[in-house]
């Protein structure tokens, strides 16, 4: 199969560079103020230089879709950071002593913090300290640990069974030189997978926490909150709809076709599988 | 399994009662005094105290809790430390219109994906079977809001055939209370089906390489009469895991989706509670969601093991 070309890695990654680059490219410029308002342009038709026209407070729409993208992944990257880091250690420590009390524990506490959804730690959070971007980021990043908890874990209880690691062992290596030198390295692919998958949840919390007047405040722009705004339109202007709505779905898109590209390319064994199946 | 029903059920009942008092830790001791909210900045101390005491604010923590969940218990939320309203029949009553939501959206989801997921694996070498591949991958991801959005501008919009949105209570007019809810319905289901159309198609396939299918294939049965006979029930063991999974996915969708279609539900209940900074309300609903999806998780992991004997 190595002559193949990965069509969901290239797909994926093509559509995640898109909005890395439209992110990174917002910093230093956009067509216009993504943020300034203006009468005179209210609800502007697209054309002459609004490439995608004017929302009804006369903010041009690409500038906030390319700021948005920018809050996108930020959101994403902090709340699958939040995610690796504290679910990481805690499925490796549990698939290293998968009798013992504390995995048992690490275990039990990841179930009960399943129980609670991004969007409803959201909300706890919103309700108590308003919601903002950094509450958003951390339920949604709270929220994922328990999925990182769990494929780490599985990840390492396959590992520790090779003969690499046993013989780690035998020279009298300590668990945390394990854990860091031969378990971590390998468990690392399905890691990166993991994270691809969790940031496409990411940004589906993200933007389902902004529509709801949980997750970026105005005036950032944010993909879930332009859909917001422009649901009362819905009759009259709908492209303001389309273009936030097709930007989050082309983003989630992105990073589970990357994610899946990525397990193929990285895991030639799933490849072979997949192959015939 | 009887011994696995117990130890199961002691498990549901800890984490409930551990997330309860998270739920309350969080909530309840948190910046915030709800008498000096409810008076505002410029009520005297003893007035503060006054509701202090009857709102029951002034007691140890701990007593607080044990009341509140001893509440809960027998069905009693508390009152309101604004409205005053009593929480529990709100709750109660925007119970069944999420449920309502939930099941006809998980109703949707399994029309759509048993078939065209088992099509899939079935014709996974045919153009059809890659197409329904590829248009489950776009359909997870749509949000179940913005699906609900594009299914206004279409029917509601466009083809002017369906409300855009509000709730008419099935007592009032059955006819009206089903067309309010097609849209919703299909907003959730639509996204959700196109998630569970890929793991049927997995399952499925997984089922299509073992040797017993080939043993009944071998005695005559045909492709579709051996996959009935031999291979669903096989392929339904980790299909009931992500439908559980999506059933807590669906109910947390709701919230969203009631917003967009205006439906007075549990998700409109909490996030007005939210707006109103009617905490103890919040807490309520928190409490039910998250009591939900620990219950979904148990009759997921019953169902799991009475479907694959090998777990018993």
């Amino acid at each position: 199969m190595r002559g193949r070309p990965n069509l969901a890695l290239l797909t994926g990654g093509t559509l995640v560079g898109l909005v890395v680059l439209a992110a990174a490219v917002s910093f230093f410029w956009t067509p216009h103020d993504p943020t300034l308002v203006d009468a005179a342009r209210k609800l502007r038709e697209p054309g002459g230089g609004y490439l995608l026209g004017a929302d009804k407070f006369g903010r041009d729409t690409f500038s906030q879709l390319m700021v948005g993208a920018r809050t996108t992944l930020y959101v994403g990257v902090v709340a699958v950071g939040i995610a690796a880091v504290v679910g990481t250690p805690l499925g490796v420590v549990a698939g290293m002593t998968p009798r013992g009390w504390l995995s048992e524990l690490i275990m039990r506490v990841n179930d009960l913090v399943f129980a609670f959804p991004a969007l409803l730690l959201a909300v706890m959070l919103g309700a108590v300290y308003g919601p903002g971007t950094l509450t958003a980021m951390i339920a949604i990043g709270v929220a994922t640990v328990p999925a990182f908890a769990r494929v780490a874990r599985a990840a390492t209880l396959q590992v520790m069974v090779t003969d690499y690691i046993l013989a780690a062992r035998a020279a009298g290596r300590r668990r945390p030189a394990i854990a860091v030198r031969h378990v971590l390295p390998n468990i690392g692919s399905v890691l990166i997978v993991q994270a691809s998958v969790s940031f496409a949840i990411a940004i589906l919390a993200e933007a389902a926490l902004s529509f709801l007047g949980f997750g970026t405040r105005p005036p950032i722009p944010s993909w879930g909150r332009m859909l917001q705004e422009s649901q009362e339109l819905l009759f009259s202007t709908p492209r303001l709809a389309l273009w936030p709505g097709l930007a989050i779905a082309l983003a989630v898109l992105g990073f589970n076709l990357l994610g899946d590209g990525l397990r193929d390319h990285l895991d030639p064994k799933l490849r072979r599988i997949r192959a015939d199946g | 399994m009887i011994l696995y029903l117990v130890k199961r059920l002691a498990v549901l009942l800890a984490s409930t009662v551990v997330a309860a008092v998270a739920v309350f830790a969080f909530m309840a001791l948190l910046p915030g005094d709800p008498a000096e909210i409810a008076l505002g900045v410029n009520a005297t101390p003893e007035a503060v105290a006054d509701l202090r005491h009857r709102f029951g604010t002034d007691r140890p923590p701990a007593v607080q809790f044990l009341d509140w969940f001893g509440g809960l218990v027998q069905g009693d939320f508390g009152t309101s430390y604004v409205t005053s309203a009593p929480i529990g029949p709100q709750i109660s009553d925007r119970l069944g219109v999420t449920a309502v939501l939930v099941l006809g959206g998980m109703a949707v989801a399994l029309v759509l994906a048993v078939p065209l997921g088992t099509f899939a694996a079935v014709h996974h070498r045919d153009p059809l079977g890659a197409a329904i591949s590829a248009a489950s991958q776009v359909g997870i991801a749509v949000p179940a809001f913005l699906a609900g959005i594009l299914l206004v501008f279409v029917f509601a919009v466009q083809a002017q055939v369906l409300p855009s949105g509000g709730y008419v209570p099935i007592a009032d007019d059955p006819g009206e209370w089903l067309r309010g809810l097609l849209l919703p319905w299909l907003s959730l289901g639509l996204v959700q089906g196109a998630v569970l159309t890929r793991y049927v198609r997995s399952a499925v396939l997984d089922v299509m390489r073992e040797d017993y299918l080939r043993t009944a294939r071998a005695k005559g049965r045909g492709r579709t009469g051996a996959l009935w006979r031999h291979g669903l029930r096989n392929a339904s063991v980790p299909v009931v895991t992500v439908l559980g999974l999506q059933l807590a996915t669906l109910l947390i969708g709701a919230v969203v989706v009631e917003r967009v279609f205006v439906i007075p539900g549990l998700g409109d209940l909490l996030l007005n509670g939210v707006a109103g900074r009617d905490l103890l309300l919040v807490q309520g609903v928190v409490m039910v969601l998250v009591a939900a999806v620990l219950l979904i998780n148990f009759v997921v992991d019953v169902t799991y093991h009475l479907l694959d004997p090998r777990l018993r």
